[in-house]
């Protein structure tokens, strides 16, 4: 998966659990949690989106490293890379 | 029209979903009322045949007001229609709030006037006509209602009036702080073994069935409020009356601002799994419209969770008819004592409030004792 191809992912899986959202820019370093009062029911539906979409199998342990829009892009991007 | 809360005081209905002649039956969706809250689902609360239909779409009606004649099963009684359609709905009219209601012709706090036309047009555009500026002479005309869909905007969730909500809100917990006499009682519960349980059990689970930490929360309370009639039920009338199940609502917050506390019925009959799709299923109904009548007014209680990277503690105000609210702080690691060790733990400072008319502090110290005893065994939860 390509760069642009995981922004529009995260993206998307955001607007899927907030279509309030959709169009607002995203603040890459702020949390979701603080630009966008996404709450942890909002986070965990963001979080199986992401799960479902990659196909990564997500542990709760790593749900720290997605709190961000670029947490989210890095992590996806590493663990696409990584074989298993 | 079923008073849907406290803080309501009329709805506009959008559409029957039944129809004169039609058999009806306990719990089926009778119609679909716009309200503060959203689109609100009308359920039935009798069995019977629905034999004369009151109310138009588009218009407005206060709480308590007949929408529909049902004629019940027993055709041998002679109810007069207005209490078989009182029986119908099956909901208190306003319990115990003492202020006229408001009509649709008054000018009111929740916005300015508007005509049946331009309101029609709203309600075709999905416009709230809260949303839309008046004219010069005050009014919401067609002119306004078409300006207004240009310009419509999308950020805000459908069906929800934000002005009307905060109103809402304010004349609900206004009414709390005037009628209630509150007392709180604080503790701060060791969590931990719960968060450690829940991590345990969320690691064996694929990424759908894992569960938040406000469902054990949400068992945890429903459990011990079984044991304590005096803190679950409603007070209408001058007069306390406890209920069989323990139905609580859930402080769901709007991402605009505002909040919404629907009941999830009957939370003890409810494992956790079965918890959690049903806090889902509330979460998203409650953002994106379709709350069922029942779960907005048989709360018999309110459990309020600050969650994650909040603040330490809250003082709930109590949602009447209720006489008792739940506070749960955000959870942190903080130093606590064990055995003479100050160690780290995860902590929860959890605040709940009482209707001094019904019981006392001591009933609400005595309440987070169980709650907590219960989250410190969580693998019986």
């Amino acid at each position: 998966m390509t760069e642009p191809e995981i922004e529009n992912l995260v993206r998307r899986e955001l607007y899927a659990v907030a279509p309030d959202l959709e169009g607002l820019e995203i603040e890459p370093n702020e949390t979701f949690r603080d630009q966008f009062e996404i709450d942890s029911m909002d986070t965990l539906n963001f979080i199986i989106g992401l799960s479902k979409a990659t196909g990564l199998d997500i542990p709760e342990a790593d749900y720290p490293q997605l709190e961000t829009f670029s947490g989210c892009k890095s992590y996806i991007s590493k663990r696409l890379r990584a074989p298993g | 029209m079923p008073s849907l809360g406290a803080d309501m005081d009329a709805g506009t209905l959008v559409e029957w979903l039944k129809s004169p002649g039609d058999k009806v039956r306990r719990g089926d969706i009778i119609a679909v009322v716009e309200t503060q809250k959203g689109a609100i689902e009308i359920e039935v609360f009798d069995d019977g045949v629905l034999s004369e239909i009151r109310v138009k779409p588009g218009d407005e009606v206060p709480v308590g007001q007949v929408l529909a004649l049902i004629d019940g099963a027993d055709e041998d009684s002679e109810p007069p229609p207005a209490e078989t359609a009182t029986k119908a709905a099956g909901l208190p009219s306003r319990p115990m709030d003492q202020e006229p209601l408001r009509t649709v012709s008054q000018p009111t706090a929740d916005g300015p006037k508007i005509s049946p036309a331009a309101r029609r047009l709203a309600q075709s555009c999905g416009l709230d006509p809260g949303s839309i500026t008046p004219g010069k002479d005050g009014v919401i005309g067609l002119r306004e209602v078409e300006a207004a869909a240009h310009h419509a905007d999308t950020t805000q969730p459908a069906g929800i009036d934000q002005r009307a909500m905060r109103n809402a809100i304010a004349s609900a917990m206004a009414r709390s702080n005037r009628e209630i006499p509150h007392y709180y009682v604080t503790s701060t519960l060791d969590v931990t073994p719960m968060m450690e349980w829940l991590g345990a059990y969320n690691a064996r689970q694929p990424i759908e069935r894992r569960l938040l930490y406000l469902v054990p929360l949400l068992r945890a309370a429903a459990l011990s409020l079984r044991k304590f009639d005096d803190l679950n039920g409603a007070f209408v009338d001058g007069r306390y009356q406890t209920t069989a199940n323990v139905n609580i609502g859930v402080a769901i917050a709007m991402r605009k601002g505002g909040l919404i506390t629907p009941a999830i019925l009957d939370t003890a009959s409810h494992d956790l799994q079965s918890l959690m799709s049903k806090l889902s299923d509330l979460v998203r109904r409650t953002r994106q419209g379709g709350l069922k009548s029942s779960e907005l007014s048989m709360g018999t209680v309110t459990l309020t969770n600050l969650g994650e990277q909040t603040a330490d503690a809250l003082l709930p105000i109590i949602y009447p008819p209720q006489v008792f609210i739940i506070g749960c702080g955000q959870i942190q690691v903080r130093p606590w004592v064990i055995d003479d060790a100050v160690v780290p733990r995860q902590l929860m400072d959890v605040t709940v409030a009482g209707d001094h008319r019904v019981s006392d502090g001591r009933r609400g110290a005595q309440f987070l004792r169980n709650f907590g005893d219960l989250l410190a065994r969580p693998e019986e939860l």
